[in-house]
Formats: C-alpha cells, sequence, structure tokens
C-alpha cells in the first residue's frame, strides 16, 4: 500500500491518493493537501466544503456527490466548481482525507 | 495516470427519458471527475434544451423492446404518459434531476452545451427558443474544433 508524508507524518494512501484510514487524518495536514491538488490559497468556503465533506462521511460514512453538496453544503454548484475545478467532490474528499465519494449523479 | 481522460465531447441526438439521460449523466460525471465536457445537442436530442419541450420528455412506449411492453399495449393512448409519470417518480425518489434541472447542473459545472445548427434549422428553431444555458448554436465543423483533442461519444 502506498504512503506519503503529510505535514511530517506519513499516512497509507490508495493508487489514487485517497486516505485509507480517514483516522489517521488531521486539519492541519490541510494546506499540504490543498496545495497537491493545485489550491494555494484555502478560503473559508474551502474550509466550509471540507469540514462538510468529514461531517457527512462521519454520519454516513460515505462523502456526499457534488449534486449533494451543492444541495446541502451551502455553496452552489457553480461556486463548488470554482472552489475545486477538478472535480469538487472528489478533490474535496481527498483533501478532507475521506474515500472518494461513489454516485453517478 | 497516463491514459486517463481528459476531455469528452458527448452528443445527445435522440428526444426520449432513455435517449437524453445518459449523455446528461456521463457529462454531468465527466465533471465530476475533472474532465473537461461538452455536450452537443442534435435532431431530436435538441428538446433537451429546448425551453418549452425540455419539461414535457417522454418514453417511447412502441418500437422500445427494452420495456417489455407488449407493442398493441404500449399503443394505447395513455399509456406513453402513464409509463413516463412512472419513470419521473422513479428517478425523482433517486434524486436523479429533471431534465431542467440536470442541464441547468451541467451548465454550472462548467461544461459547454451547444445546439446543431443544422437540426436548429430543419426543425425551424431560432435561439430564443432555447434555454440560456446553451452556449451557442454550432455548426458540425465547429463541433470538431471543440472537441479537438478528447473523446466523443455519440448517444
Amino acid at each position: 500500500m502506498p504512503t506519503k508524508t503529510v505535514a511530517g507524518r506519513s499516512v497509507e494512501v490508495t493508487d489514487e491518493g485517497f486516505f485509507e484510514n480517514p483516522d489517521t487524518w488531521t486539519e492541519a495536514m490541510v494546506p499540504d493537501l490543498a496545495k497537491e491538488e493545485g489550491i494555494d490559497e484555502l478560503t473559508d468556503q474551502h474550509w466550509m466544503v471540507l469540514r462538510f465533506m468529514r461531517q457527512e462521511y462521519q454520519q454516513k460514512g460515505q462523502g456526499p456527490t457534488v449534486r449533494v453538496l451543492g444541495k446541502t453544503s451551502g455553496v452552489s454548484v457553480k461556486e463548488l466548481y470554482q472552489l475545486f475545478p477538478k472535480g469538487p467532490a472528489k478533490v474535496a474528499a481527498k483533501i478532507a482525507g475521506i474515500p472518494k465519494p461513489r454516485g453517478c449523479i | 495516470m497516463s491514459g486517463a481522460i481528459e476531455k469528452v465531447s458527448i452528443v445527445i441526438s435522440k428526444g426520449s427519458i432513455d435517449g437524453i439521460y445518459p449523455g446528461l449523466i456521463m457529462a454531468n460525471g465527466a465533471r465530476a471527475e475533472g474532465i473537461e465536457a461538452n455536450l452537443f445537442f442534435t435532431f431530436f436530442g435538441l428538446d433537451a434544451i429546448h425551453k418549452k419541450r425540455q419539461r414535457s420528455i417522454k418514453i417511447a412506449t412502441v418500437g422500445n423492446p427494452g420495456l417489455h411492453l407488449p407493442t398493441w399495449l404500449g399503443a394505447i393512448p395513455g399509456i406513453s404518459a402513464a409509463m413516463t409519470k412512472y419513470m419521473n417518480a422513479k428517478m425523482a425518489k433517486l434524486d436523479i434531476p429533471t431534465v431542467p434541472e440536470f442541464v441547468e447542473m451541467i451548465s454550472d459545472t462548467g461544461a459547454g452545451l451547444y445546439g446543431c445548427e443544422a437540426s436548429v434549422d430543419l426543425f425551424g428553431f431560432s435561439k430564443d427558443d432555447f434555454v440560456e444555458q446553451m452556449d451557442s448554436i454550432i455548426t458540425v465543423g465547429e463541433f470538431y474544433d471543440i472537441a479537438a483533442g478528447g473523446e466523443i461519444v455519440f448517444t
């Protein structure tokens, strides 16, 4: 299993770079993880989405899709793609240390 | 990740529920993966972005063997409408957006939405007949320019 060092700590990740174990993630890792995804500056809205992803994962065992994010996170689909141009649900899940959300819509 | 798909242009050519949704789902799914996506609506597929028609997309109950309905039954007046209502209710339950909502959402993802000029002329439509999310009406040559460097999927 691949590992990578984030904020000075070694964590196990999937081939795609998602955390194997969400419990090994800390908020202190977020800036480094975001940079890897091409996000240099984290705004309040980024944090809002990331915290929402964590919360949804903790409650439901799965991260939300873009559609669900757009309907429930308080950030619109348009804004989500501005915040995470390479795929909001996918990239936010990676930065939030949770598995890749599944779902077709 | 070498060989990953980075761009896709999807052609929607049919105007039924099962003709429109697959292309919309593929385009939306592409954007969710960070893949650049364009949608090209041609022939009856134009109904998906036609202001008045996009709210009344139906499923064919005749000539649609996938439904496993006898042809004579599918031809009875009201059957197509009833089947459409049933499908729409099932999709709503799964939180699949309606066609107008889906088109708006896909536009918000940053995907390009284009109408086919030949079809627009054929049906006697004009730009005003289409939803504001449509970027423009383009020729097939312009479509290939826009699709350059990516995959093309015909549905």
